[in-house]
């Protein structure tokens, strides 16, 4: 492979040097990019944590590679987004073919409003590998411990205790809570017998990655190219890709009476990349075969004990949602988490995570399955349908926008849930909706927002007095805000940059008060005020 | 093609959602079923809209492709 794994070292965990066991406010199990990401999300607001990973290297060979706006954005709160930026490839062209033909084309303008394109794409393991080195920021706050697999749980009055395995023992920690981030086929899951149900396909798909030091496409510009019914193989679909390091990752979805191993073969692979890319040097760097389930948890919150991640829900690959969904389940856990153990909030805020969250996975398996669906037409009905989208997109806007080879991942609305304010305010952004950025004189709106609860005032008319224990950040005249935002509106905004509640400039004071006990989940209480 | 004939995406942003129910309306059902129901829906669908100026430009983009 072109990329080579780092080995992080197993270093002898306190506990088993005679220092008894541990206690630890939150235990996370997988070193993935959602166990690592959470972690350092926690220790941005303080919190301590320990991460058990019974692996020693960042995830090996091409798995996610695209990347969204939003989940760039909380990845910069993070503090790995400028990185990521920089390393990643953001395309711009894309076109799309059916059978040979070109049906049509879109150039993806920059959004000079945003920090953040609308994705990149980066491998897997560089994401995860600025995230260890991220993690290094934090000594005292994350302590990071490869080759330590959980092997059993014990949930206890005030915590849970974690049995873990190691090569020179094993021992036992304590934790307040723990987070069970240890992948689709999450074995604390299976250990609790909780009900992992969705639906499953029996498409195969053979993923290449190619090194080749020249573009197939006819400028320095990176394109994202996707078949329907490809003139190279029999399947119904194919997507090539470019990633750093001038890597191509080809995408073939095989049809369902292909045997999979045969098709991983070189002698099957190479003739095929050469028909797409014609006559180029190039290398085969990866080679994979996968399929996939769509399926979800009924409830990530179980006690003590958190789902977070592809331990909770996985999805097909189309529209780039796992990781991407993963990383906006840690942006929604870990304010609350923090307030939770800092005592600032009653653990009951824990299940709007649930709720919220839950919802999320909902859309993302929505969107993924309808674009699964598109690709793989059940009948000869719904491939002539499908057959008569692409015809008619040549030059029909509305076909054009029916045609689905994936859904980009886009964050959905927390609009009607619990911790929102109903939206009252004629105009301006409603309550639920991700912040958009915004250019400010020095920098963009977004690097001002997040870890704490914000109140956003724009406009002369909205000076309006913050509640204690929250900032507030005041705009006039900035044109970047007010086409986001409106003019005279007042934004109360969470800690993962979601507007909780908008108001228009003139509120009474009480009316923020009580938006803001409704955020922090208190909902009791707001009867009170 | 007929100047009738209005190019605006009037789907949006709800195309995925039409997209979904038209298949689950199928779904099941033998190829001659799936025509007939096309059928029906073609007739109820441009009674919906009425025009003929606009059906007219409809059936000869349809005919044309
Ligand atoms: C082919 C393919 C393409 C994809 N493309 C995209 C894409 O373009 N964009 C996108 O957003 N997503 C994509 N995904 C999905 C993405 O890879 C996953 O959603 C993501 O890796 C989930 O992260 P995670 O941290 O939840 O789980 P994982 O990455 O699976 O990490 C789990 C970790 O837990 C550890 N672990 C497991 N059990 C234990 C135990 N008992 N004790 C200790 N540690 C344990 C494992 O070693 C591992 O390190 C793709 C996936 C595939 C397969």
């Amino acid at each position: 492979m072109h990329y080579q794994n780092r080995k992080y070292p197993f270093r002898t965990p306190p506990e088993l040097m005679g220092e008894g066991r541990g206690r630890y406010p939150v235990a996370i199990i997988g070193a993935g990019p959602i166990g690592m990401a959470m972690a350092i999300d926690l220790a941005l607001h303080g919190i301590r944590s320990v991460i058990l990973d019974d692996n020693n290297m960042v995830s090996v060979g091409s798995r996610a590679i695209c990347w969204a706006k939003r989940t760039l954005e909380i990845f910069d709160r993070l503090g790995i987004g400028d990185r990521m930026l920089e390393k990643g490839v953001t395309w711009k062209v894309g076109r799309l073919f059916h059978g040979k033909e070109e049906v049509y084309n879109f150039d993806l303008l920059p959004d000079d409003a945003h920090k953040m394109p609308a994705f990149v794409n980066l491998q897997q393991y560089y994401v995860e590998e600025y995230l260890v080195d991220r993690i290094a920021d934090f000594p005292d706050l994350i302590d990071l411990r490869w080759l330590n697999k959980v092997t059993g749980e014990e949930i206890t009055d005030d915590g849970v205790a974690l049995h873990v395995k190691t090569s020179e023992g094993n021992y036992w920690l304590s934790a307040d809570y723990v987070l069970a981030c240890d992948g689709c086929k999450s074995q604390i899951r299976q250990r609790m017998g909780l009900a992992f149900e969705g639906q499953t396909f029996e498409e195969h798909f053979l993923i290449t990655d190619v090194e080749m030091p020249e573009p197939p496409f006819e400028s320095e510009t990176p394109e994202r190219w996707f078949w329907f019914k490809p003139p190279f193989h029999s399947g119904q679909s194919a997507l090539l890709h470019k990633q750093p390091d001038n890597i191509y990752r080809i995408d073939l979805q095989l049809g369902p009476d292909t045997d999979p191993t045969e098709e991983a073969k070189p002698e099957q692979v190479i003739p095929r990349v050469k028909q797409i890319i014609g006559d180029r040097d190039f290398k085969i760097d990866w080679v994979s075969v996968y399929s996939f389930t769509c399926a979800m948890l009924e409830k990530f919150v179980h006690g003590r004990i958190i789902f977070v991640g592809d331990s909770a829900h996985v999805v097909s690959p189309f529209g780039a949602r796992g990781g991407n969904g993963g990383i906006q389940d840690v942006d929604n856990l870990g304010w609350k988490l923090a307030a939770v153990l800092k005592g600032e909030a009653e653990p009951a805020l824990l299940e709007s995570y649930d709720e919220e969250r839950r919802h999320g996975a909902r859309e993302n398996i929505k969107n993924s399955a309808r674009a699964t669906n598109f690709m793989t037409p059940k009948s000869k009905m719904e491939a002539m349908f499908r057959d008569a989208v692409l015809n008619l997109a040549s030059d029909l806007p509305f076909a054009r926008r029916l045609v689905n080879s994936g859904r980009l991942s886009f964050p959905c609305s927390l609009e009607g849930f619990t911790l929102q304010s109903p939206h009252t305010a004629p105009r301006g952004l409603a309550p639920g909706t991700p912040c958009p950025d915004a250019p400010l004189e020095d920098g963009w709106l977004l690097n001002q927002l997040g870890k704490e609860f914000i109140l956003l005032t724009i406009g002369a008319r909205a000076k309006a007095l913050a509640p204690s224990g929250v900032k507030s950040l005041h705009f006039e005249n900035s044109p970047g805000v007010i086409a986001q935002y409106g003019d005279d509106m007042i934004y109360l905004i969470r800690p993962d940059q979601h507007i909780a509640a908008a108001f228009e400039a003139g509120t009474d004071s009480k009316a923020i008060e009580r938006a803001l006990v409704r955020a922090t989940g208190s909902l009791a209480l707001e009867t009170a005020i | 093609m007929s100047q009738n004939l209005d190019l605006r995406d009037r789907l949006h942003p709800h195309g995925d959602d039409f997209y979904e129910l038209l298949m689950a309306a199928h779904d099941g059902l033998e190829f001659d079923q799936s025509a007939a129901l096309n059928a029906r829906l073609v007739l109820i669908l441009a009674n919906e809209v009425g025009d003929i100026n606009s059906l007219t430009a409809a059936i000869e983009r349809a005919a044309a492709s």
